[in-house]
Parts: C-alpha cells; sequence; structure tokens
C-alpha cells in the first residue's frame, strides 16, 4: 500500500551504492581501560538493495561498525556516505528495545509520525509477523521471540531504505530463529532495501546474505569480501547452505 | 486487617477500663470528643487548614525536588558539586529548618510551607537523581533512530521511566509531609491539627490528642487508598 510518491523515491535512490570508510575507531580509556583501536581501514560499497551480512568474532567492533553506520556514533576518522537513502535508515538492535510501557501496536506506531498514511498498514503487517493477537499485549508479557518480531514490524513498517540489523536472532531456540530468519526473507522481498546484518552465525550468514564481510579479529578490518551464489530455494536446503557456507569460509 | 485492628481496639478499650486513668481514655470517649469536635466545625476547620498546607509543601517539593534531581542525574559536573550540599540538607533536622524559617520570615504562612516544602526537596532530588541515572541508553538511540523527536522521546521514554521514582517520592514524600506540617503548625500557626493537638498538650487533653489523631489518620488512610494507590497501580501496569 507505499503511495506512488514513495515507491518513485524509492527507485531513485536504488541507483545509490551506500559507501563506508571508516579508517580508524578508537574509544577513548575509561577508568583503568587504555583508549582501544577497535577498527581500522574498514572500507566497503554496499550496492543499492542487497543484502551484507557482516560477520566477525564476538568483539571484534561489529556493533561499533554499525553504530557508526546508523550515526549514533559519530567519533571516528573516516567517512559516511549513506545519500539520500540515508534519510530513511532503521535499526534493527541486537535487544528488542521496545518500549515495555507501550504495546506492540503502540510501540510500531510511535515509529511513523502522526498521521502518517503508513500507520494503517499496522494491522496488515501485525499479521504478516504473526502478532494479530498480540497487538494489545505489552511487550515483557511476549516471549523473545514474540518481541522479536515486533521489532521486525516496526523496522518494516517505516518503509526503510537502508536496514541496520545487528544480531537480532540471538538467543533464540533454532528453530525460532530459523522462522525469523524465513520471516525476515519474506519481508525483504515484499519490501526491497539494503539491508547490513550482523552476525557471528556462519550458517546464518550464508543463509541470509547475497554478500558477505567478514571483520578480522582485533583493530578489525575487512579479512574477506564474497559473494554468496545461492538462489532462493537453495536458501531453503540446510545442505545447500553448509556447503556454501564451507566454500566461503575455507580461507577463514 | 480489620480483624487485627479491631482487636488492638478491643486491647485499648480494657485496658483503659481496668486502669481508670483520665490519661487513657475509652474508644468510646475519643468518638465522643470526635463528634463534639466534628459538631461544632472545629475538626473540618484544622484538616482543612492542613490539608491546605500539605498540598502545597508537597507541590512545591515533589517540583523543585524533582528539577533539582534530574539535573543531578543528567549532568555530572552539577551532581559533583552539589552532591555536598544535598548531603548536607538531607541530614539537617526538621525543627532546624522549621525555627529558622520562623525566624528569618517570620510567624507566616509562606513560612511554614517553605519549611516543610525545605524538609522534602532533599529527598525528591535524591530519588529523582536515581531515576535519572538510571534512564537507558538503548532506549533513546532508539528513539533517536525512529525519530521520535524532543515530545514523543519525553512523554513515551522519559517520563515512563521516571514514573515509578515519581511515585516512590510521592508516597514516601507524602508521609514526611504530614508529620512535619503537624509541627509546624505546632510551632507558629493558630489553625490546622498540629496547632489543635499543641493546644490540647498545654491541657493535657489525651482525649482529644486522641480524637485528632484518629480522623487525621483515617484522612491520611483514605487518600493513600482512593489516591495515590491507584495511581501507582496505574504508572505500573506494564509489569510482568
Ligand atoms: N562504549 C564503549 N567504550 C569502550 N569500549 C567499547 C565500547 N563499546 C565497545 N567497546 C569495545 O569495543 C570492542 C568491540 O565491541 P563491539 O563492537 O560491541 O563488538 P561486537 O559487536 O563485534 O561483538 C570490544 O572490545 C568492546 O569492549
Ligand atoms: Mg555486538
Amino acid at each position: 500500500m507505499a503511495s506512488v510518491v514513495d515507491i518513485a523515491k524509492g527507485t531513485a535512490h536504488a541507483g545509490r551504492p551506500i559507501k563506508v570508510e571508516v579508517k580508524r575507531k578508537v574509544f577513548p580509556p575509561v577508568g583503568d581501560r587504555e583508549a582501544q583501536l577497535v577498527l581500522r581501514d574498514v572500507a566497503f560499497e554496499v550496492a543499492p538493495r542487497s543484502f551484507l551480512v557482516v560477520t566477525g568474532p564476538s568483539g571484534c567492533g561489529k556493533s561499533t561498525l554499525l553504530n557508526i553506520i546508523a550515526g549514533l556514533d559519530d567519533d571516528f576518522e573516516g567517512q559516511l556516505d549513506l545519500g539520500p537513502a540515508g534519510d530513511r535508515l532503521t535499526y534493527i538492535f541486537q535487544s528488542p528495545r521496545l518500549l515495555p510501557w507501550r504495546t506492540v501496536e503502540e510501540n510500531i506506531a510511535l515509529a511513523l509520525p502522526e498521521g502518517d498514511p503508513r500507520l494503517a498498514r499496522i494491522p496488515e503487517m501485525l499479521a504478516r509477523v504473526g502478532l494479530a493477537q498480540a497487538a494489545n499485549a505489552y511487550p515483557e508479557r511476549l516471549s523473545l521471540g514474540m518481541q522479536r518480531r515486533a521489532a521486525l514490524a516496526r523496522g518494516f513498517i517505516v518503509e526503510p531504505e537502508i536496514l541496520l540489523m545487528d544480531e537480532p536472532f540471538v538467543s533464540l531456540d533454532d528453530p525460532t530463529a530459523q522462522s525469523l530468519r524465513e520471516l525476515l526473507l519474506e519481508l525483504w522481498h515484499s519490501q526491497p532495501t539494503t539491508v547490513i546484518f550482523i552476525t557471528h552465525d556462519r550458517a546464518e550468514a550464508i543463509q541470509l546474505g547475497t554478500r558477505i564481510l567478514r571483520l578480522s579479529p582485533g583493530q578489525a578490518s575487512v579479512a574477506q569480501d564474497a559473494e554468496v551464489a545461492l538462489s532462493d530455494a537453495e536458501r531453503r536446503d540446510r545442505s545447500a547452505v553448509l556447503r556454501e557456507q564451507n566454500r566461503i569460509f575455507a580461507a577463514a | 486487617m480489620v480483624g487485627s485492628l479491631l482487636t488492638l481496639v478491643l486491647l485499648w478499650h480494657l485496658l483503659a477500663v481496668i486502669l481508670q486513668n483520665k490519661y487513657l481514655p475509652t474508644p468510646v470517649e475519643v468518638v465522643d470528643v470526635l463528634a463534639r469536635e466534628a459538631g461544632n466545625g472545629d475538626l473540618v476547620k484544622h484538616i482543612v487548614a492542613t490539608l491546605m498546607r500539605v498540598a502545597a509543601a508537597f507541590v512545591i517539593s515533589m517540583l523543585i525536588g524533582t528539577a533539582i534531581g534530574l539535573a543531578l542525574g543528567l549532568y555530572r559536573t552539577a551532581d559533583k558539586f552539589f552532591d555536598a550540599w544535598l548531603i548536607l540538607f538531607l541530614n539537617l533536622p526538621a525543627l532546624v529548618t522549621i525555627t529558622l524559617c520562623y525566624i528569618w520570615f517570620g510567624l507566616s504562612e509562606a513560612a511554614a510551607v517553605t519549611a516543610v516544602a525545605l524538609n522534602k526537596i532533599p529527598n525528591v532530588a535524591v530519588n529523582m537523581r536515581e531515576g535519572a541515572r538510571a534512564l537507558s541508553r538503548d532506549l533513546a538511540e532508539m528513539a533517536v533512530i525512529y525519530k521520535f523527536g524532543w515530545w514523543r522521546t519525553l512523554r513515551h521514554v522519559t517520563l515512563p521511566q521516571l514514573a515509578p521514582f515519581f511515585a516512590a517520592s510521592a508516597r514516601s514524600g507524602l508521609g514526611l509531609v504530614w508529620k512535619i506540617v503537624l509541627v509546624v503548625e505546632a510551632f507558629g500557626r493558630s489553625t490546622g491539627v498540629g496547632y489543635r493537638l499543641n493546644i490540647a498538650f498545654q491541657e493535657f487533653d489525651v482525649t482529644t490528642i486522641l480524637a485528632y489523631a484518629l480522623a487525621f489518620i483515617i484522612i491520611v488512610q483514605i487518600i493513600e487508598f482512593t489516591i495515590l494507590q491507584p495511581l501507582q497501580a496505574k504508572v505500573t501496569a506494564w509489569r510482568r
């Protein structure tokens, strides 16, 4: 139900890659902890409407990188060029970050300005993520899996041009995480957008991404940049995913 | 709860009947005096005077205490500088603030309310400072990403996080304000429950003291159950 204007605007942005260049990101010393160089020469471009997965070991600086791209952290050396798409950027965090004192529906509505036409899409969106029954529930009464579905709904309702996701499916049991991955792919296919998705789970990276960027441990820089050669059908096939995973990460 | 209170009244009655001392009236005599004071209009007059002072001191101290607490919680330099002041005021005995206010500002209504508020402000400030310190950075970032703007952020993110601290300050605050208002009235006012208790004390009129104390407790409990508890339940309804 996106308006014609929105679609036209989307196509206009679709032509322009995102450029990220972090020369150095240093966290200043805190207490008795020394200053820490976290990112060094991390530079890449993301093609419009592609699904880039950034992986790397825990603590290598993935979240730090995403916070920089999101504009939450501007204390770094380097440049960021998101183009006009930067105005429609959404971030789905590692924890759902829903307002506990607002219902699921209110949480989603708050992502949009008052009187926005996209508000009318909320019931449909809730149904798509399987939360039609939970619209009026407070988030803390829901399971973590359901809270994450709500966070997905909130992210997609704004029809973002850029969608950042930071390990949005960690600490879920395997079937739940798997169903959320399938939901994400479904939403992404019906609402194509440029995704930067972070995970340390390699199988997840292969299953979701069209391209993988692997960061090296410690003073992270780009260690590997690979295209994923899987069809949509193959992404649902565990053995195909495993084969591709072995091929891509053989170098690691 | 009713049973345990009835037992207390019964014990009191038995004790009063056994001792037959004029400084320990029976519950029936106390209720008689209460009825008399209600009949001649004194009870209402004094209770209303006290309630007005409580309300004024409560509102003033909540407003100023909240402002100070939030400022200290959000700005580290201010917190470092004023922390010592706060500790000083927290430990200042109520009697000192009351006497000083009366001496400096005269035996006026303004001095009375100021004295009560000064006693309460540091508690509210400390409480709200905790609230401000506990504000979630995660949710603040979420509000930035989803372009909440200042008004939505205040209304949907910040205030709901502060509400439990505010409610706790209000409840504990009212308890404190009630008690201090009585002292202030006993010292330098010619209306109010505190004033009436002081007169009764000078006449060693225990029955009147107990009658007013009883009326007072009942009013406080009514406010607690009809306003404060429902309010607190409302701001914490979303909790599991
Ligand atoms: N606000 C901060 N202050 C200081 N150090 C930080 C801060 N945030 C993260 N770090 C450090 O930066 C490194 C990278 O953190 P992060 O980006 O969260 O890693 P990842 O998301 O890859 O697990 C870690 O060593 C972490 O301790
Ligand atoms: Mg992380």
